[in-house]
């Protein structure tokens, strides 16, 4: 039996390729948004996963240090150190600001960091280039996605930073690049009030403003013994404080501060889901009007009415996959190109192709409905 | 087309009988009545005419005979099988009453514009379960009786009007189908064109023993018929082709006044 389906396709081939490649758009959107979202969780994963604590402690009742803000005395992690179970405590401090660049401002999150060595508690997980911070002053280590160079002196604030190394991909929550300086520098840049600041209080209260000895968390390892759960209890209990442990901090993160983003994204998904349904429904039905005259002679020859709706149920499901192919190629293509991180996971592109599927084939009704309705006595005029 | 060519193929029991065939639109005060107590016979091979001014009825009859519209009463034989009965049909299945013992030419080919004039031809012989390559194979041998073979890979829009006439006439023929009913199949071609369509017709009648009803406005066509049925207002009288060419308006009084 010929494949009605294919040769109709093949004599229309410009029309269902323009109609494709405009769905192709659709769902290319829709699965870079997808992708988009992914990227978020991935990169939220890398921060909390790649600094290697066990545990965040933060101020009370806080979401801190990335959704909300956090200020804990900054001598809090020699209490720590004695609780049982806990095997390192370092400080943490944590600021967004912007940075200039040659023509343009942009957006870090500065972690003022312990000095130590890559992938320890609180560095970030490795370096692609130059060395990790030995002086505790005027060292930094940044992203990739901020193009700085090894070398390059970054003025932040009144202070001027020297790029030592440049770290493995590393982003905030909200997908901006990070820079690793000195605790000291980080405590300074968030603390230390700047000049204007300093002389209005000293004219104020005819005393020196100081730096206050406050930082936004405390990172904690712990012992390969200890259960985090029971830990980050009785720091809560016995010091007023919250602690975080790794899956709370994701859902801190994931669930707080990426679930507006996820809320929206989700939006578009549906929205642009129900518009590639619609278009693709337009479509069928239109190419069903065009060939209303030639349904009514197949059906007054003999042809069944299965195999005509058939015929429209297999051109929608076509243009449905055609589209998902041309949307995916173009994600992938353009997911590099994106300014956020973009992970075009299987299971997303697999769920792609099965919404891709349902919906044409949900579109393809409208189309059969109108065949169905053809009465083959409209052949004899 | 070898074991089953058109000589070998053994005379239908019957053609077409109509008894007491009427229909009618509507109910009540809006009823309008489209065909009256209707009495046609044809017999296998023949070719017989129906005639009539537009709105006549003959589209109705026409739309009845080919099963696609039920009648409001009496009966229809087609190819020695009563299919209509009383307010019913006894087919359980009329699209494949159409595919099977129906052949369908129409006044424009309607031909489908993605397939080839072959596959246009066979398609209807794949439907009824014939591998492609046997459907093609007869596509091929009516082509080529109706000398359309040079034209079997091209597309239908690049046939003139008479060449598509031809393959629409060949598709509806490939299944040899008992009956052939053929709705102003000459309308689109001139004079030559439509002579050569009727000795097609005649040829093919002929050979398949198929009963073939033409609808035609066309004169030039009506000495070509064997016998006439004249429509007017939904009645239908058997007429001598001259009488019915030359005075067609009078036979149907007449008609009328004894129905």
């Amino acid at each position: 039996m010929i494949n009605l389906a294919w040769r109709d396709s093949r004599h229309n081939w410009g029309k269902l390729l323009i109609t494709g490649c405009g769905l192709g758009l659709l769902v290319g959107v829709t699965v870079s948004m997808a992708g988009v979202y992914r990227g978020m969780v991935e990169d939220a994963e890398a921060l909390i996963g790649g600094s290697g604590a066990d545990l965040w402690v933060v101020e009370q009742h806080t979401l801190g240090p990335f959704a909300e803000a956090s200020r804990i005395d900054d001598d809090l992690y020699r209490s720590l150190r004695q609780l049982p179970g806990v095997r390192r405590a370092v400080n943490g401090s944590f600021q967004t600001l912007l940075i200039q660049r040659p023509g343009r401002s942009l957006r870090v999150l500065v972690a003022g960091v312990e000095l130590g060595v890559p992938g320890g508690l609180g560095q970030p997980p490795g370096l692609v280039a130059g060395r990790p911070l030995l002086r505790d002053r005027d060292e930094l280590l940044a992203d990739p996605g901020t193009g700085l160079q090894l070398g390059e002196v970054v003025p932040i604030r009144r202070k001027r930073f020297t790029v030592v190394g440049l770290t493995t991909r590393m982003v905030s929550p909200t997908g901006d690049p990070m820079l690793f300086v000195p605790f000291r520098d980080g405590q300074d840049l968030q603390f230390l009030p700047g000049n204007e600041a300093i002389a209005r209080q000293r004219r104020r209260q005819a005393r020196p403003a100081e730096r206050q000895a406050l930082t936004n968390a405390v990172l904690v390892q712990l012992e390969p013994s200890a259960r985090p759960e029971l830990v980050a209890a009785e720091i809560e209990r016995w010091l007023g404080l919250t602690a975080y442990t790794r899956p709370a901090m994701k859902e801190a993160m994931v669930g707080k501060l990426i679930e507006a983003s996820a809320r929206q994204i989700g939006l578009f998904l549906v929205i642009l889901t129900l518009v590639t349904t619609t278009m693709i429904g337009f479509i069928v039905f239109t190419l069903t009007q065009g060939k209303l005259r030639e349904i009514a002679v197949l059906k007054l020859i003999g042809m069944p009415s299965r195999l005509i709706a058939w015929m429209i149920v297999q051109q929608a499901v076509a243009l449905g996959l055609f589209a998902f192919v041309v949307g995916t190629s173009l994600a992938t293509v353009m997911a590099p190109r994106f300014p956020r991180h973009v992970v075009l996971q299987r299971r997303d592109l697999i769920a792609a192709a099965a919404v891709a599927l349902a919906s044409s084939s949900l579109a393809s009704l409208v189309g059969v409905k109108a065949a169905l309705g053809v009465d083959p006595a409209e052949a004899i005029q | 087309m070898t074991s089953s060519s058109p000589q070998q193929r053994p005379p239908p029991p019957a053609g077409i009988v109509v008894s007491g065939l009427h229909k009618t639109y509507g109910n009540g005060n809006s009823a309008v009545i489209a065909l009256r107590d209707v009495q046609l016979r044809v017999e296998p091979g023949e070719v017989v005419g129906l005639v009539g001014p537009s709105g006549s009825g003959k589209s109705t009859l026409l739309k009845c005979l080919g099963a696609v519209l039920t009648p409001s009463g009496g009966q229809i034989e087609l190819g020695g099988q009563v299919v209509f009965d009383g307010d019913h049909w006894l087919h359980p299945d009329l699209t494949r009453l159409r595919r099977e013992q129906i052949g369908f030419i129409f006044q424009s080919p309607y031909l489908l514009p993605f397939l080839s004039v072959r596959d246009n031809v066979a398609l209807l012989a794949m439907l009824l379960g014939r591998s492609n390559q046997e459907a093609r194979a007869a596509a091929d041998q009516l082509l080529a009786d109706l000398d359309m073979a040079h034209r079997a890979d091209a597309m239908p829009n690049r046939l003139s009007g008479g060449e598509q006439q031809r393959v629409a006439i060949a598709r509806a023929l490939v299944n040899r189908p008992p009956i052939l009913l053929a709705d102003e199949p000459t309308a689109p071609l001139d004079s030559p064109r439509a002579m050569a369509v009727m000795d097609l017709l005649e040829r093919l009648a002929g050979q398949m023993g198929t009963s073939v009803i033409v609808v035609t406005h066309d004169e030039k066509i009506l000495p070509r018929l064997q016998r006439i049925y004249a429509v007017r207002d939904g009645v239908v009288g058997e007429g001598r082709r001259e009488r019915v060419r030359d005075a067609p308006l009078r036979f149907l009084s007449r008609r009328l006044r004894k129905t």
